[in-house]
């Protein structure tokens, strides 16, 4: 059996669990400003992990797509160590701030040139815009079959298996690959990945291939921006936590119980 | 001329709540546009819904019947939906960010060319031009964004329990009698089998019980099971909750996960425990009446939007915690 081609499609962006006091918004420039280091947005990482699941189970090559105006190597590095098999950036200037529409143009021509694939996945959504658009338009555009929020994924004869989360519990389906396949985080997070092997691949010599828009892109003019026209901060979630202090854990019961009991 | 079309769901042969919800703002920008409002109904037998729907006050409900539309099927919902739009040119057309909407969205953007904002909590005619506002949460709930787009139809998903949902009125409008273009071989994902799971409601729970990562482990999950067992006696429904990361870990299962891609609950009272307060998770539980935190870290987010705060090692002040409310129950 020809050996399984998968493409994981993942997003740099600024760590999503940062603290609310390391984010702010500049209104005028209509920008959400996160004083954060970047990593790769999760749902993207679960994706990874269900491609190197599937690699464990019957072998497959891993190709890691990531695409922005600017992409970090030494984040998306992260992919390699955990066990991708490769990794193109897609940078450009005209790359920026692009609407769903367009983000999934780019990647659907980048895929295009990379020609050979069994199965392209994708996390559900990012976790910078929550558009959760760009995984179910690639396919669209591609004309593959599209499955959204699987929990699990298996191949078989040629057929992609999925476990799809649905409100009830979950669907089992089943398409003919190539297909397209968003993954939600019941997949699992991604691996754990040794220092040692984190470091090997930052120092690597290997250079990282990075395509730009001439290389690959079909019609440049149909890129459109994101349509922004107003960035605010949400209404204040603050409120003012009491912390209940005591010199034991038992003391700390005892205060919080009281609370409870004054609730009920 | 239908201005506005929404997509409705029908739920045990009626409305359900998000499709009431869609009525109510699809009727407003009806009326901002000076325009007509109609309601698409899918499936094998959805008449009754039809006429439920005619109670609301649209002006013409859609009705598409087809053995084939027998529970979300997306390739042939898609398909269905192409072709209403395309024989009724819909300016604005809403869809419930559901996991219908959620995956039925996208798609039929790239299919009609136009563009799509997902999840949105408010929607506005500009009125010079015409075009829909947007509003959406983006950033995980960082920060609001009006967006504005191009291409026909205007396409938006809705966040559910954010609109007034309509209410009953003499309706006077018409039932469309539509024929899907559909068959067997528009059909490129195959269902073989749905399986129902035990799903906990969390947004009917009076409390929730919740951990993160900072349980260390699942069976901290245990410990908060104890601790919802103990409240139970005091206080109705309690109910076991997590953050994304706890999933992930493979604790527990999705349906417990409380945020942004989980549910959106405003309990009586909610614990946090061991969860640091990814902004996602917190716009799933801010709107709680109390919010208490056992957290060791007190720097961490979630002591900035609780009401009480323990900063502890919760494997300690939870049993101490419920030896107590044992004494006073």
């Amino acid at each position: 059996m020809k050996e399984l081609r998968i493409i994981v499609c993942a997003k740099e962006i600024p760590d999503p669990e940062a603290p609310l006091s390391d984010v702010s918004v500049d209104a005028e420039r209509m920008e959400v400003i996160v004083d954060a280091p970047q990593v790769i947005s999760p749902f993207d990482e679960n994706a990874l992990e269900a491609a190197l699941v599937l690699k464990e189970e019957i072998g497959a090559k891993i190709t890691v797509l990531s695409m922005g105006k600017k992409v970090s190597d030494t984040v998306l590095r992260k992919s390699l160590a955990a066990g991708a098999d490769e990794l193109i950036l897609l940078q450009d200037d005209v790359f920026e701030k692009l609407d769903s529409h367009s983000i999934a143009t780019v990647l659907a021509d980048a895929i295009r040139k990379i020609g050979e694939y069994d199965l392209v996945l994708t996390g559900r959504q990012a976790g910078d815009w929550d558009s959760g658009q760009v995984g179910l338009i690639l396919g669209e555009m591609l004309g593959l079959p599209c499955i959204n929020l699987a929990r699990e994924i298996k191949v078989e004869d040629g057929n992609v298996l999925v476990k799809k989360h649905i409100p009830e519990g979950y669907e089992q389906v089943r398409a003919k690959m190539p297909a397209l396949v968003t993954v939600s985080n019941e997949v699992g997070e991604l691996r754990y990945i040794s220092r040692t092997k984190m470091l090997k691949m930052l120092r690597g010599a290997g250079t990282i291939p990075s395509w730009n828009s001439d290389d690959f892109v079909s019609v440049r003019e149909d890129l459109q921006k994101m349509g922004i026209v107003e960035l605010s901060s949400p209404p204040d979630m603050g409120r003012d936590c009491e912390f209940l202090d005591g010199a034991t854990p038992d003391e700390k019961a005892e205060k919080l119980a009281a609370v409870f009991k004054a609730l009920r | 001329m239908d201005d506005v079309l929404i997509l409705g769901d029908v739920k045990e042969g009626s409305l359900d709540m998000r499709t009431l919800e869609l009525l109510g703002a699809g009727k407003k920008l009806a009326g901002d546009l000076g325009g007509e409002l109609s309601v698409v109904l899918m499936g094998d037998s959805v008449s009754g819904a039809a006429d439920e729907a005619l109670s609301c006050g649209p002006d013409r409900v859609y009705k598409l019947e087809h053995s084939l539309l027998k529970g979300f099927k997306a390739d042939l919902w898609l398909g269905s939906l192409e072709t209403v739009c395309n024989k009724i040119n819909p300016k604005i057309f809403l869809m419930s960010h559901d996991f219908i909407g959620m995956e039925l969205g996208p798609r039929l953007a790239c299919r009609l060319n136009t563009r799509l904002t997902t999840d949105c909590i408010d929607l506005s005619i500009d009125p010079e031009d015409g075009f829909l506002l947007r509003t959406k949460p983006v950033s995980g709930g960082n920060a609001i964004s009006v967006f504005k787009c191009p291409g026909e139809p205007q396409l938006a998903t809705v966040r559910g329990n954010v609109f007034k949902p309509a209410e009953a009125v003499d309706g006077k409008g018409e039932i469309v009698d539509m024929a899907p273009e559909i068959d067997e071989s528009m059909i490129k994902v195959e269902s073989i089998e749905v399986v129902e799971e035990e799903v906990v409601a969390l947004d009917k729970a009076d409390v929730v019980v919740a951990g993160g990562s900072g349980l260390g482990e699942e069976d901290g999950f245990e410990i908060l099971q104890d601790l919802s067992n103990t409240l139970s006696k005091s206080f109705g429904s309690v109910m076991i909750g997590c953050s994304r990361v706890a999933v992930d870990k493979g604790w527990i299962s999705s349906d417990h996960q409380v945020g942004l891609t989980g549910t959106m609950i405003s309990p009586d009272i909610y614990v946090a425990v061991g969860i640091s307060g990814a902004i996602q998770h917190l716009v799933g539980m801010i709107h709680s009446k109390k919010i208490i935190a056992i957290n060791t870290d007190p720097g961490c987010n979630m002591f900035k939007v609780a009401d009480y705060g323990v900063v502890e090692d919760y494997e300690k002040v939870i049993p101490a915690l419920i030896e107590k409310l044992e004494e006073l129950s």
